[in-house]
């Protein structure tokens, strides 16, 4: 077995022989979880839960959304008490979309059913995956079932297994390894069987050599044909692309996936999750973490995803000093802005932070282009050349320099003897380099959009033109002879628009002003307006034209929010007696006579709307239709357009305020009559 | 001392022939100067510069007959990004065209609306959906928040709101480089903070 | 909550350990100067290192920087020091205060402070001083030993009557105007034969300060301060140059070791080539900058007018840094596979 080796890498002290004394430890229930439901990279998972609704461990809460998406769910028994905005993991410290369940203490699974892979197929399994929430749980959370077919290369050569875990602190996938290294074997079985590599490879830096018994035992006993490899211990060893590196000596560009090269890895604790999920029926609920740092016993701990991590940190008993929690490793972790967030599916380190433990850092000092970092470098890229033009907010220099190769594992900040922090400028030039292109993004679909909006505003109004000398042309035939009658041209209509031209363009018969030629006029421009309605009818709604699917779905989501945004219970529709919606602030009878108009003008809408069958609808595509429809439902619901509505009963009362006077607001079928002119 | 100029004129109608050749046979056509000011305007056809939109804006400053600080939502980045394009001094933005805002999508209130369409119309990116006589709601991806639905609707039920920051579109602040490490200033400023 | 983001772990480097490596590692070569040539040089480096201090610390200070953390860095002394060690030792003060003061103020931080210069700021000032006064830079003293320290002093306060008694030519220079004087009919050989000034390797006594720096540079490539691309290239260079001359014509041209102990050569290799600020960064950029360094030093030295050439060769290769860079960019990670992709998409 060759073992190869990459350029660059630190070797830090590693620090995990204080968490590595005691075994795993299961962590004791917590009465209330917030589980995030963006817990991985790619879709958000859509709730499929309601508030006050029971649930039992393992039964899902989130709802995968795309296929790189991954369901979440339920880490114990309890109710759902919430569907809200929560404190999140993040270096934000920004909320996120989280479902708080309160434990009953009961901690009952749900019907737990074994799957067969067999039974299932390779698609079947991966959907099962994807069900089962099962992620990558190295950190970087990709959901595994969209990792577990063959890339364009067609079939693997090689399946590594990454229990490098070269971060100081973490022992947590050393531990999983001593323990449980059976899982993980039929775990990486499972994806063997998936993804058919001519070799499996399993590979663990050698300075944990009790892991390595075991996974050798564990594979020796299931009579696999895996290898199981020490690697040479050095930062970042467990980055997938190095160990791929040390593995098979095959390197993966930033621009390439790993398949591209007929390699896969997966993290040991992802094939673990993956084996409890189809040999247990268990999806993803808990997870190692290990709990270490400036605390008095570190250990670590088989925690439920969602427990506070504030909870978790209790039970190492961190020491009086402690200034802050690290998630993750301290060369790659992020300090939590608020420990009232919970233990997520990423979270695989909680390292008590005190000023003794991690000194605070020197000040930064200019740069001396020593070449440290780039000696450090992984990649082999120059970070001081990206840190200039980062630093100098040159972004398109810093791409030149291959800013979007930097793994962030942060060897050229640990090396600089400048202190100065490396990472932090290449993270905050990628994250503007992603808004900037957003941004740009927006710019020239906003622009194209504007563009084609101008031509076709220019085809209608030619269109337009057109119609109109055609219909003069019928007009000037039919009224020849009244004509003749009357030399003088008609006065232009009053408030004549375009829409009624035709009027306009006709010669008014109404010259001498009698009572007859008056009605004659009205009868015309009633005419055009009819022809101009029934043109509109006919017209297809055009800015909902040639939209994308996604935009669609975008719409259609939209609606779904605002759905669900909706108050649920919906005021049911009263008797006319109800007045119509009024603000509290109508203090003024100004506002309160626009108020009414208001009302009014929604309520001659309802009545027309009742009465005729929306005719811009026509033509819509499902989706379209599916979206109108939602609307509509959801006014219903609100007693917008109630059939009650429509029949000349207003809506229920938006607003209880006694200022609301009746006086002011008469029924929105009264207001109809009274307020239109 | 006529060979030395003769040997100089030569050389000078060599050159010359060389560079007149070369200015032909590597005739570079670049962008014309329109598209590429249009390219640093942020394309929300918002009108505020007192132009059509942002490509006659583009047009009028490529002509002079506009100045570069006239577009309130390029704001002042996109004022220097126009000052290095065009070579010209950073000024700051014209108070008569506007105040640079943060960044707001326009948004319905779906009990006000009536369905009138004017906002529709209105909108210079079809970034709003909707019938006569049926809700109109804002596609939000689409919005650039040019504001001009605003005036058109005769129910005022549309108001802009203030993008909202949140994980995904959180971005790593410039680093604080701390001379003195004493300056303990929090690295990412809580919203009441920031208001 | 404390602000800072990862990695929170940091190795025990910093600026100053560098740079006092650096200085430590220059103490043999000043070791054996001072046995050789007199204790002269000491006051050298004393006055270089008190006017480069101030002046860094009224730099700072115009420029609003904090003094304390950027004066502890050292990187003032060891500019200071190379200074000191490229001028002759009995130089009158004030010329090393000149020499010091524009590597400083000029050189160092007209152009931004430390990490920003684009010259090699102790070259910048020893450049300057040549220019304008190349009679008293080219004054050497002989061998001496301690006892002519009296005299040394006397010339450095500027007293330069006695100054005679104390200078003779550098190996360099002298073999240079002995092969001159010669015009054509004398050798090599001859010269060096000759005077009682040239050792078993280059200059008597010079060689030994050039094994100090080279010891020296030894350790600092040995404690990983520097790369061993610099030196190496810089000596292989020389010493190939000066290989190829003199077995072409071994009576007019000097041996490859003569060239490598004689004159500034391994201070340069190791110290001032070195300087990774001005220099190039990559490890090919390194070879070629150093290599060129060493081409241009040699090339002044036998065919110039002037006695050394390493401080020229440094300067006009640190113009060229920017290029050397941009064009020897090392492949990164995956390069390889990038690269069969380019070719796959082309075909």
């Amino acid at each position: 077995m060759g073992i190869f080796s990459f350029k660059g890498g630190v070797k830090p002290a590693s620090h995990k022989a204080e968490s590595t004394a005691l075994p795993i430890g299961e962590a004791p229930l917590a009465a209330r979880y917030v589980v995030p439901l963006h817990q991985s990279i790619g879709g958000t998972p859509r709730p499929c839960v309601a508030v006050g609704d029971a649930v039992l461990r393992g039964q899902r809460i989130g709802e995968a959304d795309g296929w790189i998406s991954a369901a979440v769910h339920a880490p114990t028994s309890g109710t759902v008490v919430a569907i809200e905005d929560a404190p999140m993991p993040h270096p934000s410290g920004l909320p996120a979309l989280a479902v708080v369940i309160e434990a009953d203490g009961c901690d009952a699974w749900i019907e737990r059913q074994p799957a067969d892979p067999a039974a299932l197929g390779p698609d079947g399994v991966r959907a099962y995956l994807q069900q089962s929430g099962v992620v990558g749980l190295g950190g970087a959370v990709f959901p595994s079932h969209a990792k577990l077919s063959a890339g364009k290369a067609g079939a693997l050569d090689e399946l590594v297994i990454n229990g490098a875990e070269c971060e100081p602190y973490i022992t947590c996938d050393d531990l999983l390894m001593r323990e449980r290294a059976e899982g993980i074997v039929a775990g990486t079985a499972l994806f063997r069987d998936l993804l058919k590599p001519k070799r499996v490879l399993i590979g663990i830096e050698d300075n944990k050599p009790e892991a390595i018994a075991a996974m050798q035992a564990a594979v020796a006993k299931a009579g696999e044909d895996f290898a199981v490899v020490a690697v040479p211990t050095r930062y970042p060893t467990g980055g997938a692309k190095e160990l791929i590196r040390v593995l098979t000596g095959k390197e993966v560009p930033a621009a390439q996936r790993s398949t591209d090269q007929g390699v896969q890895c997966f993290n040991v604790a992802t094939a673990y999750t993956a084996w409890r999920a189809v040999a247990f029926g268990e999806p993803v609920t808990s997870r190692l973490v290990t709990v270490t740092g400036n605390v008095g016993s570190a250990r670590n701990w088989d925690v439920r995803i969602g427990t506070p991590i504030a909870e978790v940190m209790a039970l190492a008993a961190p020491n009086p000093d402690t200034d802050g929690v690290v998630m993750g490793g301290p060369m790659m972790g992020v300090m939590l802005p608020d420990t009232a967030a919970p233990v997520v599916k990423a979270t695989n380190c909680l390292i008590a932070h005190s000023p003794a433990l991690f000194p605070p850092k020197p000040a930064e000092m200019p740069c001396i282009r020593c070449g440290e970092c780039a000696r450090a470098c992984p990649h082999q890229l120059q970070p001081f050349e990206l840190y200039w033009w980062s630093r100098a907010k040159n972004f398109g220099k810093a791409q030149e320099y291959a800013l979007f190769d930097c793994i962030e594992c942060g060897c050229c900040n640990f090396v600089c003897p400048s202190h100065i922090p490396l990472v932090s400028y290449f993270r905050f030039a990628k994250s503007e380099i992603w808004a900037r292109e957003k941004e740009k993004a927006a710019a020239e679909a906003a622009k194209t959009r504007f563009e084609f909006k101008q031509l076709r505003d220019e085809r209608e109004k030619a269109e337009k033109a057109e119609r109109l000398a055609k219909a003069a042309a019928r007009q000037a035939e039919k009224t020849a002879p009244a004509a003749t009658a009357s030399e003088r041209p008609a006065p232009a209509a009053p408030g004549a628009d375009v829409t009624t031209s035709a009027t306009v363009a006709a010669p008014s018969p109404a010259a001498d002003g009698n009572g007859d030629a008056e009605a004659a006029k009205k009868a015309a421009i009633a005419a055009a307006l009819e022809r101009a309605r029934a043109q509109r009818a006919s017209a297809v709604p055009r800015n909902t034209d040639g939209l994308s699917p996604a935009r669609q779905a975008e719409i259609a989501a939209i609606d779904a929010r605002r759905e669900s945004a909706t108050p649920a219970t919906a005021p049911t529709p009263v008797a006319s007696a109800a007045p119509a919606p009024v603000p509290a602030d109508a203090t003024t009878d100004e506002e309160a006579a626009k108020k009414a108009a208001i009302a009014a003008a929604m309520a001659r809408a309802r009545a027309q709307r009742a009465a005729a069958k929306p005719r811009n609808t026509d033509n819509l595509t499902p989706a379209q239709q599916a979206a109108v429809a939602a609307i509509d439902q959801r006014r219903e619901s609100t007693g917008l357009a109630s059939p009650a509505g429509a029949t000349g009963t207003a809506a229920a009362p938006l607003s209880t305020d006694p200022h609301a006077a009746p006086a002011s607001s008469p029924p929105a079928a009264d207001a109809d009559r009274t307020s239109t002119p | 001392m006529l060979s030395a100029i003769a040997v100089m004129a030569l050389g000078a109608l060599v050159l010359g022939a060389a560079l007149g050749y070369a200015s032909i046979r590597f005739k570079v056509e670049g962008d014309p100067l329109v598209d590429k000011i249009d390219a640093c305007l942020p394309q929300t056809q918002c009108g505020q510069c007192g132009f059509a939109g942002c490509h006659p804006y583009a047009e009028a400053i490529a002509k002079g007959e506009a100045d570069i600080n006239q577009c309130p939502p390029g704001g002042e980045e996109g004022i220097r990004r126009l000052a290095d394009l065009l070579g010209r001094e950073f000024k700051p933005l014209s108070a008569d065209h506007g105040v640079e805002k943060p960044k707001a999508v326009a948004l319905i209130d779906e009990q006000t609306c009536i369905g009138c369409t004017l906002c529709i119309q209105a909108c210079p990116v079809d970034a709003i959906v909707g019938a006569a006589k049926q809700m109109h709601t804002v596609v939000e991806s689409l919005c650039t928040g040019c504001e001009l639905c605003l005036p058109p609707c005769p129910v005022e039920c549309i108001s802009m709101e203030p993008i909202a920051e949140d994980i995904a579109t959180w971005k790593w602040k410039y680093p604080v480089t701390a001379i003195r490490p004493a300056a303990a200033t929090p690295l990412h400023p809580s919203p009441a903070q920031a208001a | 909550m404390i602000d800072q983001p990862a990695p929170y772990l940091l190795k025990p480097a910093s600026v100053t350990r560098v740079m006092a490596q650096v200085l430590l590692a220059l103490v043999p070569g000043i070791a054996a100067y001072v046995w050789w040539f007199g204790p002269a040089i000491l006051v050298q480096l004393a006055i270089a290192s008190a006017t480069a201090l101030a002046a860094e610390a009224a730099m700072l200070g115009l420029r609003g920087k904090p003094v304390g953390p950027a004066l502890a860095d050292l990187s003032a002394l060891v500019t200071a020091w190379l200074l000191a060690l490229t001028l002759p030792p009995i130089v009158p003060w004030w010329l090393t205060v000149v020499a010091v003061l524009f590597a400083i103020v000029v050189a160092k931080h007209l152009y931004g402070g430390l990490g920003q210069n684009p010259f090699n700021p102790a070259m910048v000032g020893f450049a300057v001083v040549i220019v304008s006064y190349p009679a008293l830079v080219s004054q050497w003293p002989g061998i001496s030993g301690p006892d002519a320290f009296a005299a040394q002093l006397d010339a450095i306060l500027g007293h330069r009557a006695g100054l005679d008694a104390l200078t003779g030519a550098t190996p360099l220079d002298h073999l240079k105007t002995a092969l001159k004087l010669a015009e054509g009919n004398g050798s090599v050989a001859a010269v060096l034969a000759d005077a009682g000034i040239y050792g078993p390797l280059g200059g008597r006594g010079w060689e030994w300060v050039g094994l100090g720096y080279l010891a020296g540079g030894l350790f600092l490539v040995a404690r990983r301060i520097m790369t061993w691309h610099v030196p190496a290239a810089y000596l292989g260079a020389m010493a190939v140059l000066a290989g190829a001359l003199w077995l072409f014509d071994g009576a007019s041209f000097a041996s490859p070791l003569f060239h490598l102990f004689s004159g500034g050569t391994l201070l340069g290799a190791f110290f001032i080539a070195t300087d990774p600020v001005s220099g190039s960064t990559t490890p090919r950029g390194k070879l070629l900058f150093a290599a060129g360094a060493a081409t241009l030093a040699y090339l002044i030295r036998v065919f110039g007018g002037y006695p050394d050439g390493v401080a020229f060769g440094v300067l006009l290769m640190n113009l060229c840094v920017p290029l050397i860079d941009m064009y020897t960019q090392p492949p990164i990670f995956g390069a390889k596979a990038m690269a069969e992709l380019g070719r796959k998409e082309g075909r």
